[in-house]
């Protein structure tokens, strides 16, 4: 089967940090006689705990108590549970890297358009020094990451929001990034998967930002037509212009316990109503009650669901 | 002290009575100052007619929040021959904050949809302040693919402070309700035209806003969020409010430049509720001329079209 491999997908390799000669499998499509695509079998490897990045984004330096249960969690602990208090199942904020180790299959994630970064289109004071920090303290070049994956065997293309990147909020980048991802989805037939987290559209690049909205669901309302699985992950916190857009249009949303889900901030909620909101208010199982997503999984448990739902579309894409 | 209120026209009004006085006065006195008092009219005329074509983009928010300027309403029954009025979402309810229905444009049947602000304290109450929910956007989105059935072109009317932050509206989905038109929207295969005519807020007025023409009021604004949620979440400073209606870049010659708006209409100096029956027809030829052009495209074409103008909207350095 290697033989006939292609790679036209590998250009980018130069930039990308966990490529090797296996990660090339997972972007390689087969086509038999009748031009249909088939998606690569590669045999899924035993799940296991990936190793995780010592950083935990919502965790202070030095704190060794859980913020909700107050339990104390030690570090390792912390680690091995894939960043998830083991007494009450809170969820720490992980980085857009960490979730991609959990969530592929090992050595099997490619990036593209890694190069993209924003530029200060409107001369918004202080956005300049805020993309160099954000840049610093995230480690990447904008607040998304995209690129080929494998699933559970299963060819996908992945896209990860970074929350340390300024709110994960969606400027030009995120949103062209969103967009490319969706084409090359189309282009090689894969279904995608976006995880998202994000404060809204990015202020700073004022109404280029909030375009970005109709932007990505041009693009979505095309990969409908092409028949094609789009499986949204939402996690904390997903609100404003990103969940008014791409990560509320897939075929099945997904959201993890506790993430806080919705358009408005519950902040600006109370201070316009004036009154005391409903507990569990837009949390996932606030939402899933509601009837607006459609699982509520543990971070543990995301992967297999997700394997599982891209072997049930197998007969369906394409 | 930050203005909060567009006063430009009272103390106007204030000079021009105090002038009216000293006219009266002079007459009692039997002094004829009548050529010094149309020299100082014609200065005062001049000075106001600047300072409306160099108005800062904050005296632009409150002009376009300006309590007596004309609403969707207004416009629609003004511009169209014959309006019927549509109502309800099918699903949960009729959101006043959206009007909508059927009418005929220069012979020729369109569909209708607007933000509805009220023109008094308890009509502003009724339409909630033109906030909608998300019944409100089900109700466009029911209407959009009614006009697409019929083949009538959508002309749609922006004019809101965003979408209505409450609870009612995160439990029934306004994320899901706003991303939804917004995908519609972007494949609908008529032609549509939006018109900012007050104030554009954020993802609710984005709502209403993917378009193939997009025409802006001359002292319209669009914004990614209100200047003044910019300036507490950004600066934590509310005072810095007119700084940052300025670095927002919000006003229509922003947006013309930015290749948002694609058209400015030329307000009367004082504003579009000074002078309506002007501000209409200026609208009213507007319209027809971009609708002339618009309906003559193939519909495939003008779909493709407008998303190859959503996709450029991407300011990046790759």
């Amino acid at each position: 089967m290697r033989g006939r491999v292609s790679l036209r997908y590998c250009q980018v390799l130069d930039t990308v940090r966990f490529a090797d000669q296996s990660a090339r499998k997972c972007v390689i499509m087969f086509s038999n006689n009748f031009g249909k695509k088939k998606y690569a079998s590669i045999k899924p490897e035993e799940d296991r705990i990936k190793p995780l990045s010592q950083t935990v984004a919502d965790k202070l330096p030095g704190q060794k108590n859980c913020p909700v249960c107050a339990n104390f969690v030690s570090d390792l602990e912390l680690i091995q549970n894939y960043k998830v208090c083991p007494h009450c199942g809170y969820h720490y904020t992980i980085t857009a890297w960490d979730r991609i180790h959990l969530m592929v299959d090992e050595n099997s994630f490619v990036p593209f358009d890694a190069g993209l970064s924003s530029c200060n289109s409107l001369n918004f004071p202080g956005y300049d020094d805020k993309l160099v920090n954000a840049k610093q303290q995230s480690g990447c070049n904008e607040a998304i990451i995209t690129g080929y994956a494998s699933i559970g065997g299963y060819n996908t293309v992945l896209g990860v929001m970074e929350s340390r990147f300024m709110m994960a909020s969606m400027g030009a980048v995120v949103g062209e990034k969103i967009c490319r991802a969706f084409d090359r989805a189309m282009e090689s037939g894969y279904p995608i998967i976006i995880c998202s987290c994000s404060g809204g559209a990015r202020m700073q690049e004022g109404m280029i930002a909030l375009m970005q909205m109709a932007k990505t669901s041009a693009v979505i309302s095309r990969f409908h037509q092409t028949g094609q699985l789009y499986i949204s992950v939402l996690t904390h916190p997903t609100t404003g212009g990103v969940s008014a857009s791409f990560a509320t249009l897939a075929d099945i949303i997904i959201a993890e316990p506790g993430a806080l889900i919705g358009f408005t901030g519950p902040r600006v909620i109370q201070q316009t109503i004036g009154e005391r909101l409903p507990e569990n208010f837009q949390r996932s199982e606030f939402l899933l009650e509601h009837g607006m997503i459609d699982i509520v999984k543990p971070r543990s448990e995301l992967r297999t669901t997700i394997s599982s739902l891209l072997k049930l579309h197998q007969g369906g894409t394409k | 002290m930050i203005k909060r209120q567009f006063d430009y026209e009272d103390k106007y009004q204030q000079l021009q009575d105090k002038m009216r006085e000293l006219l009266d006065l002079s007459e009692t006195m039997q002094l004829d100052l009548s050529s010094e008092v149309d020299i100082l009219n014609s200065r005062m005329e001049q000075i106001r007619e600047d300072k409306y074509l160099n108005l800062t983009p904050w005296e632009k928010v409150l002009l376009s929040r300006h309590i007596e300027r004309p609403t969707s309403r207004d416009y629609i029954e003004t511009l169209c021959d014959e309006w019927i009025e549509l109502h309800g979402d099918r699903y949960f309810g009729d959101d006043p904050a959206i009007i909508s229905g059927i009418a005929e444009f220069n012979g020729m049947a369109v569909t209708v949809i607007g933000h509805q602000k009220g023109k008094d304290t308890k009509d502003q109450l009724l339409h909630n302040f033109g906030m909608p929910n998300p019944e409100g956007y089900r109700k466009v989105q029911r209407l959009l693919l009614q006009a697409e059935k019929f083949k009538r072109p959508v002309i749609c009317f922006i004019d809101t402070p965003g979408a209505y932050p409450g609870i009612g509206a995160e439990e029934r989905g306004q994320a899901w309700a706003i991303a939804q038109v917004l995908m519609t929207l972007s494949a609908l295969a008529v032609p549509i035209i939006s018109v900012v005519i007050g104030e554009g807020g954020s993802g609710g007025a984005l709502a209403l806003g993917v378009a193939d023409r997009m025409l802006m009021l001359s002292n319209a604004v669009f914004s990614v969020a209100s200047p003044e949620a910019c300036a507490s979440i950004l600066w934590k400073d509310l005072d810095r409010v007119e700084e940052m209606a300025n670095a927002l870049k919000i006003t229509a010659f922003d947006l013309a430049d930015l290749g948002i708006a694609d058209e400015i209409i030329r307000e009367p100096i004082g504003g579009a509720h000074l002078d309506f029956a002007s501000t209409a027809e200026a609208l009213r030829k507007s319209l027809q001329i971009n609708l002339a052009f618009l309906i003559a495209q193939d519909p495939i074409a003008l779909v493709e079209q407008r998303y190859d103008k959503l996709r450029k909207i991407a300011r990046l350095s790759e």
